[in-house]
């Protein structure tokens, strides 16, 4: 067993909530260990709240007893994810299934900069957008509307 | 430190059920999903300073939340208070903010590397809490009803040496299901 199969496997799984993406390309494995038969996965939440959690713990535990190891799983409840950890790969798969990928980091997010144009539709790429709600259908999610397209969207919140 | 841990944890999970209650009920469905994603946030972080706190005092995250007497709970008068009025809602909302942003960021300078390292997630979290809060004390900070009720409800932030009957009534609404079934019970 090596880490690039374990990484391999864990890149099968999908975010229970979004799951045109994977939690490999969402950034939340943190580190794999292998130690002979045990492998030890280190994985981090997006959110706090987020009911994906377990979801996502037990099909990592599960995928690695598939490949004949054992399974240690360990979420870490610290500050090291953040939006920009998803992938490249991860935005991009984001983008193609309606959903806005975060902005990056950056300074900080203010109201203003919410409620101001500049955030790229995803069906048409037009920035002329607004915001609708802070809060969406998921805690990671706000939502937004398409002047040119008249589209409402999806955005993932910038954390 | 697990004293001040139990301390935001509680405030987090009872202001937690007390947003919910606004799920289905808000003045309009944007609202709806506010506060029910905002609820969402809140029992988040509560149960990971349960967490944390159950590190120190040899019990679980749920029996620090379900297992204790409402005297023995730590949080504020402020997210005690059944507020069925929109104006004392988002006045205890935008008092709350402010507050727990002070403490979060007294938390995030803590010399236990695990303590800050959580406040610094939980204030990642929060800032979109702010800035829903900010957005409604914007619209709402000339009508007099609202400010009457920022001056109501300012002096109950930080009031921790007693209890309201309304965190009694929460409380056995919230531990019923856990007090249903026997001692030990797994979940």
């Amino acid at each position: 067993m090596t880490e690039a199969a374990v990484w391999e496997a864990l890149a099968e799984i999908p975010d229970p909530e979004i799951p045109v993406i994977s939690v490999v390309d969402l950034g939340v494995v943190r580190e794999v260990r292998v130690e002979a038969e045990r492998v030890h996965v280190e994985f981090t939440p997006t959110f706090l709240g987020c009911p994906a959690l377990e979801v996502m713990r037990d099909a990592m535990a599960a995928r690695i007893a598939e490949l004949g190891a054992d399974p240690e799983v360990e979420v870490v409840l610290d500050d090291s994810w953040s939006t920009d950890r998803i992938t490249p790969e991860g935005r991009e798969k984001l983008r193609a299934a309606g959903f806005a990928p975060p902005t990056p980091r950056g300074e900080g997010t203010t109201l203003v900069q919410l409620q101001s144009t500049g955030f790229r539709c995803p069906y048409c790429g037009s920035r002329d957008t607004a915001l609708e709600n802070i809060f969406g259908p998921t805690p990671c999610r706000s939502l937004r509307y398409c002047r040119d397209c008249k589209q409402p969207f999806e955005q993932f919140k910038t954390i | 430190m697990s004293e001040l841990l139990l301390e935001i944890a509680d405030d987090e999970l009872i202001l937690g059920w007390r947003d919910s209650e606004w799920t289905g009920i808000a003045p309009f469905l944007e609202e709806d999903v506010a506060f029910s994603s905002i609820a969402q946030n809140e029992v988040g972080h509560a149960r990971a300073l349960y967490e944390l706190a159950a590190r120190d005092l040899g019990a679980t995250a749920d029996e620090l939340a379900f297992d204790r007497e409402p005297s023995e709970y730590r949080c504020s008068e402020l997210v005690e208070l059944r507020l069925p009025e929109w104006e004392r809602t988002i006045a205890r909302h935008v008092l709350y903010e402010q507050a727990d942003a002070e403490r979060l960021e007294r938390l995030k300078a803590s010399d236990d590397p695990e303590v800050a390292g959580l406040a610094a997630k939980i204030d990642r979290e929060e800032i979109y809490h702010r800035l829903h809060a900010e957005m409604w004390h914007e619209r709402l900070k000339d009508e007099p009803r609202y400010v009457e009720a920022l001056e109501e409800l300012r002096p109950l932030v930080g009031k921790r040496n007693g209890h309201t009957p309304e965190l009694t009534t929460l409380w056995e609404e919230m531990t019923s299901v856990r007090r249903s079934q026997p001692a030990g019970t797994t979940w």
